[in-house]
C-alpha cells in the first residue's frame, strides 16, 4: 500500500501563543506546515517540550490556534471535526469505566446516529482487528493496561476515521506490551487502509512505525526535518530492528532530535526569540 | 463458620446492651426510661395498627415527595451550574448564603406563607435536602476527568447523549453520596416540621404523647424514628452498591495495582 | 495587512479573556445577589402572595439593620452561639476520647461496628421531646440534642481516621523502626487530623441547625425562639431579619472552620485542591 496524492490533513502556518497580551506570554508553536496524504502513516517526533501536546490539541480541534489553520478533508477545523478519531496516552482515563468494552466502542457510533446492524458490524470488525472479541462484556478496569489501550484503539478504528491521531499511545505501557501494540497498529493500519498521524517522543518507535517521520524542534516549534522511511512494508519487532537501514534511519532521526533539543524555533531561530511579543 | 463468626460479632454488643438495659430497669422503670419488654409491646400497640396508615404512611409520603423533588432539582441545577461557568459565578455567593440558613428556621415563615399542610412540609424538606445533592452534583460534574471530557469532545458528544452517557454517570458516585446525606437530613426536617405544626404524622404524634406525658408511647415513637433512619440508610446503601458496581470495581482495581 | 489586524484582534480578545478570568467571579457574584434581591422585591410587591406575610427586602433589610442596635438581638445571638459552642466542645472532647479508645483496638472496632452503624442514622431531633421533658426550656435541652447528633459525626470520623493510620502504620513503621512518641507525632496525628477536621466542620454546621431547631420547638432562649416570638407577634419582617441573621452566622461558621482547616491542613491534598479550584 502506498500513500496517494489525496491530501487528508492540511496544516498551514499554524501558530500558538499562550497568554497573548499578558506578562506570561509564551509561544509554544511558531510556524507549522505539513500535509498528510491518504494512506500515510506519519510519525511526529520531538523532544519533550517541543509543543507536541499543543500541536495535537489544535489538530484535534480541542484548542484554537493563534494563527494559521488545520484543514481536514477540505474543511477548516474549528472544534473536534467529523472524520477524526484520537487515541490518547492515558488509556485508563479515556475509557468510560461505567461501560463494558463493547459499549465503549459502540458509544461514538450510537451518538453519530448509525443503526444497530451497522454498529454491530463495526464493533465486531474493530474488536476483531485488535483481538479483543473475548473481552466484549468486560469492564475496562478488569483488563490490563495494554488491553485497555487496545479497546481505545478499537473505539477509534470503529468510527472509520479518515485520519486517526495517536498521542503517545504506548508511553505508559511496559516494553513487552509496547512491542505487541506497535505490531498491532501496523497491522490494523494496513488491514483497514487507514491514515495515521502518530505523535511520540520515542525515536525507535517513530522509525519502526512510520513510513514518514516529521521531527519537531523545541518550543517555539517548527518542523525540523521530514524524513521518508524506506523500510519494507512488512515489519516485525526483531527483524526490522535488526536491519542496517533501520539503524541508519534511527541515527539520522536521533541526530535531528538532538539538534532540535538545542535549537528552539528551528535552525534560524535564537533563544532570545522565545518570549517575543507580537 | 466464617459467616457464623461474622454474625456473632455483629449481634454480640447489641445483645449485651439490651441485656444491660433490661437488668437495669428490671426493678421498675424510672419515669424517663422505659423497660425493653414494655417498650416493645407498646411499640406494637401504638404503631402497628391504624396509625401505620394514618400517620406513618403520610409522613413517609411527604419525605418521598420532598426527596424526589430535591433530587430532580438538585441534579438539574447542579449540572447547569457545574457545566456553565458564568452561571456558576452568578449563583455561587447566593447559594453559599442560602444553604447556610438552617432550614428548620424557615418553618414559621412557611407556615404563614403556605399554611399547615403537606406542601409546607415538602417545601421544608426540599429546602434542606436540595443542598447536599446540588453541591455534590456541581462537584461531580466539575471534577469529571479531564481526559474523559476530552474524549467526549473528540467524539463530538453533545447535549443529551453527552449528559446521559458521560456527565451523569461520571458524577454519579458523588450525586448518590449527596442523596444519601439528603435522606438523613430529610427525615430530620420531616420530624421537626411535624413537631412544629401538623395534624398527623410521626413527629406530630411524638410531640402529642409528650404533651400528654405518655412517656412509653413517646419512646415508642422515637424507636420508630430510629428504625426508619436505619432502614432508609441501609436500603439506600443497597441501591447505591448496585448502581455504582463499576465504581467499586474500579476502585478495587486501582488499589490492587 | 490582514495578519497584523488579525494579531491585534487576537491580543485584544486574549486580554479581555484575562480580565474576565480575574474579575468575572466577583462581578457575576454581586450581580447574582442583586438580581435575587430584585426578584424578591418584585415578587413580594406584585406576586400572588400576601404582602404582609412576605415583606420585600426594602422592609426586611432596614429591620435587620435596626435590630443590630438592639441589645436583645445580640443577647439572642449570644445564647444561640453559647449552646453551639458548648455543644460542639462537649461533642469533640467526648467523641475524641471514645473514638480513640474504640479506634486504637482492632477488636473493639470490629465488635462495636454494628452498634455504631446502627446508632448513627437515628435522627437526633426525635429526642427533642425527651430533652424538653428532662430540661424544660433551658440550654441543657439544646446541649443534649447537639451532643447526641454531633458525637456520632465526629466519632465515626475518628474511628475511620485511626483505621487509616493502622494501614499506613503497618507499612511505614515496619520499615522505619519508629518509637511510640514518634509514631503518634509523625504518623497517628497527621493521618487522623484530616478526618477529625472533616468531622468537626460537619458537626459545626449541624450544631447550629440543631441549636436553632430546639429553640424553635422547645422555646429555649436564642434566635430560634425569637423567630417563634416574631411569628406570635405577627411580625414577618422581624422573622426574615432573623433568618438572614442565622444565614450569616452559618456563613461565618463555615468560613471560620474552613479557614482553620486550611491552616491546620495546609499540606493535605484536599486543601491544596481547594486552593487551586
Amino acid at each position: 500500500m502506498t500513500a496517494s496524492e489525496e491530501v487528508r490533513l492540511h496544516i498551514s502556518g499554524l501558530r500558538k501563543i499562550y497568554g497573548l497580551g499578558t506578562s506570561s506570554e509564551f509561544e509554544a508553536v511558531k510556524r507549522l506546515d505539513f500535509d498528510l496524504h491518504a494512506g500515510e502513516f506519519a510519525c511526529l517526533v520531538g523532544p519533550s517540550g517541543s509543543g507536541k501536546t499543543t500541536l495535537l490539541k489544535m489538530i484535534a480541534g480541542l484548542m484554537d490556534p493563534t494563527e494559521g489553520e488545520v484543514v481536514l478533508n477540505g474543511k477548516r477545523v474549528d472544534g473536534p471535526p467529523e472524520g477524526m478519531a484520537v487515541v490518547l496516552q492515558e488509556y485508563a482515563r479515556s475509557l468510560f469505566p461505567w461501560m463494558t468494552v463493547e459499549k465503549n466502542v459502540e458509544l461514538p457510533l450510537r451518538v453519530a446516529g448509525l443503526d444497530k446492524a451497522t454498529r454491530e458490524e463495526r464493533i465486531a470488525e474493530a474488536l476483531g482487528a485488535v483481538g479483543l472479541e473475548a473481552a466484549r462484556k468486560k469492564f475496562p478496569w478488569q483488563l490490563s493496561g495494554g488491553m485497555q489501550q487496545r479497546v481505545a484503539i478499537a473505539r477509534a478504528v470503529a468510527t472509520h476515521p479518515s485520519v486517526m491521531l495517536m498521542d503517545e499511545p504506548f508511553a505508559a505501557v511496559d516494553a513487552q506490551t509496547r512491542g505487541e501494540l506497535e505490531d498491532l497498529v501496523r497491522r490494523v493500519w494496513r488491514q483497514l487502509d487507514m491514515t495515521i498521524l502518530f505523535v511520540t517522543h520515542d525515536i525507535d518507535e517513530s522509525v519502526f512505525l512510520g513510513d514518514r517521520v516529521v521531527v519537531l524542534s523545541m518550543a517555539p516549534t517548527v518542523v525540523q526535518d521530514d524524513i521518508k522511511i524506506d523500510l519494507p512494508l512488512e515489519r516485525e519487532q526483531l527483524g526490522t530492528h535488526a536491519l542496517p537501514r533501520f539503524a541508519e534511519l534511527r541515527k539520522h532521526v536521533y541526530e535531528q532530535v538532538q539538534f532540535a533539543k538545542t535549537n528552539p524555533g528551528g535552525i534560524h531561530s535564537s533563544t532570545d526569540e522565545r518570549r517575543r511579543t507580537v | 463458620m466464617r459467616t457464623l463468626r461474622q454474625i456473632a460479632i455483629w449481634v454480640a454488643l447489641p445483645i449485651i446492651l439490651i441485656i444491660l438495659w433490661w437488668a437495669l430497669t428490671a426493678r421498675g422503670a424510672s419515669f424517663f426510661v422505659p423497660q425493653p419488654a414494655g417498650l416493645f409491646s407498646k411499640f406494637i400497640d401504638v404503631w402497628m395498627g391504624e396509625r401505620l396508615l394514618t400517620d406513618v404512611l403520610p409522613s413517609l409520603g411527604r419525605l418521598a415527595v420532598g426527596l424526589v423533588i430535591s433530587t430532580i432539582v438538585g441534579i438539574g441545577l447542579g449540572v447547569l451550574i457545574g457545566s456553565v461557568r458564568w452561571v456558576r459565578w452568578l449563583l455561587e455567593p447566593l447559594l453559599e448564603f442560602l444553604r447556610a440558613i438552617p432550614s428548620t428556621i424557615m418553618i414559621p415563615v412557611l407556615l404563614l406563607l403556605i399554611g399547615i399542610n403537606d406542601t409546607m412540609k415538602v417545601v421544608v424538606i426540599v429546602l434542606g435536602c436540595l443542598w447536599p445533592i446540588l453541591l455534590n452534583t456541581i462537584e461531580g460534574v466539575r471534577s469529571l476527568d479531564e481526559v474523559l471530557k476530552n474524549t467526549a469532545d473528540i467524539y463530538r458528544f453533545k447535549g443529551w447523549p453527552r449528559l446521559v452517557f458521560v456527565t451523569l454517570p461520571g458524577a454519579s458516585p458523588l450525586i448518590l453520596a449527596g442523596i444519601r446525606q439528603s435522606i438523613a437530613v430529610g427525615l430530620i426536617l420531616l420530624v421537626v416540621s411535624e413537631m412544629f405544626a401538623a395534624t398527623d404524622g410521626i413527629g406530630y404524634l411524638i410531640m402529642n404523647f409528650q404533651n400528654r406525658v405518655a412517656i412509653p408511647e413517646m419512646w415508642s415513637g422515637i424507636v420508630l424514628l430510629g428504625i426508619l433512619g436505619v432502614m432508609l440508610s441501609a436500603g439506600f446503601q443497597l441501591i447505591e452498591k448496585r448502581i455504582l458496581r463499576w465504581y467499586y470495581g474500579l476502585k478495587e482495581a486501582a488499589n490492587d495495582s | 495587512m490582514t495578519t497584523v489586524s488579525q494579531a491585534q484582534a487576537a491580543v485584544a480578545q486574549s486580554k479581555r479573556r484575562y480580565w474576565w478570568h480575574k474579575y468575572g467571579p466577583l462581578t457575576m457574584g454581586v450581580l447574582g445577589i442583586v438580581l435575587a434581591l430584585l426578584v424578591w422585591q418584585v415578587y413580594a410587591v406584585f406576586g400572588p402572595v400576601n404582602r404582609h406575610h412576605l415583606p420585600p427586602p426594602t422592609e426586611v433589610i432596614p429591620t435587620f439593620l435596626r435590630s443590630l442596635t438592639l441589645s436583645e438581638f445580640w443577647v439572642a445571638i449570644g445564647q444561640t452561639m453559647t449552646a453551639w459552642a458548648l455543644g460542639l466542645a462537649i461533642s469533640i472532647v467526648s467523641a475524641l476520647l471514645v473514638g480513640l479508645v474504640i479506634g486504637s483496638s482492632r477488636v473493639l472496632r470490629v465488635w462495636t461496628h454494628s452498634t455504631v452503624e446502627f446508632l448513627r442514622p437515628i435522627p437526633a431531633v426525635g429526642l427533642i421531646p425527651v430533652a424538653a421533658l428532662l430540661f424544660g426550656p433551658r440550654i441543657g435541652a439544646e446541649l443534649m440534642i447537639i451532643v447526641f447528633a454531633c458525637f456520632w459525626i465526629i466519632v465515626i470520623q475518628v474511628i475511620y481516621g485511626i483505621a487509616d493510620v493502622d494501614k499506613v502504620a503497618r507499612e511505614t513503621a515496619r520499615t522505619m523502626r519508629m518509637g511510640q512518641v514518634d509514631m503518634v507525632k509523625y504518623l497517628v496525628f497527621p493521618t487522623l487530623l484530616p478526618y477529625l477536621v472533616t468531622g468537626i466542620r460537619l458537626a459545626a454546621t449541624v450544631a447550629l441547625i440543631l441549636a436553632v431547631t430546639v429553640e424553635l420547638i422547645v422555646g429555649t432562649p436564642g434566635l430560634g425562639h425569637q423567630v417563634a416570638q416574631a411569628q406570635i407577634n405577627d411580625s414577618p419582617p422581624a422573622m426574615f431579619a432573623l433568618i438572614i441573621t442565622t444565614g450569616l452566622l452559618g456563613i461565618l461558621i463555615n468560613f471560620v472552620t474552613r479557614f482553620i482547616a486550611n491552616r491546620v491542613l495546609f499540606w493535605h491534598a484536599s486543601v491544596r485542591g481547594e486552593v487551586r479550584a
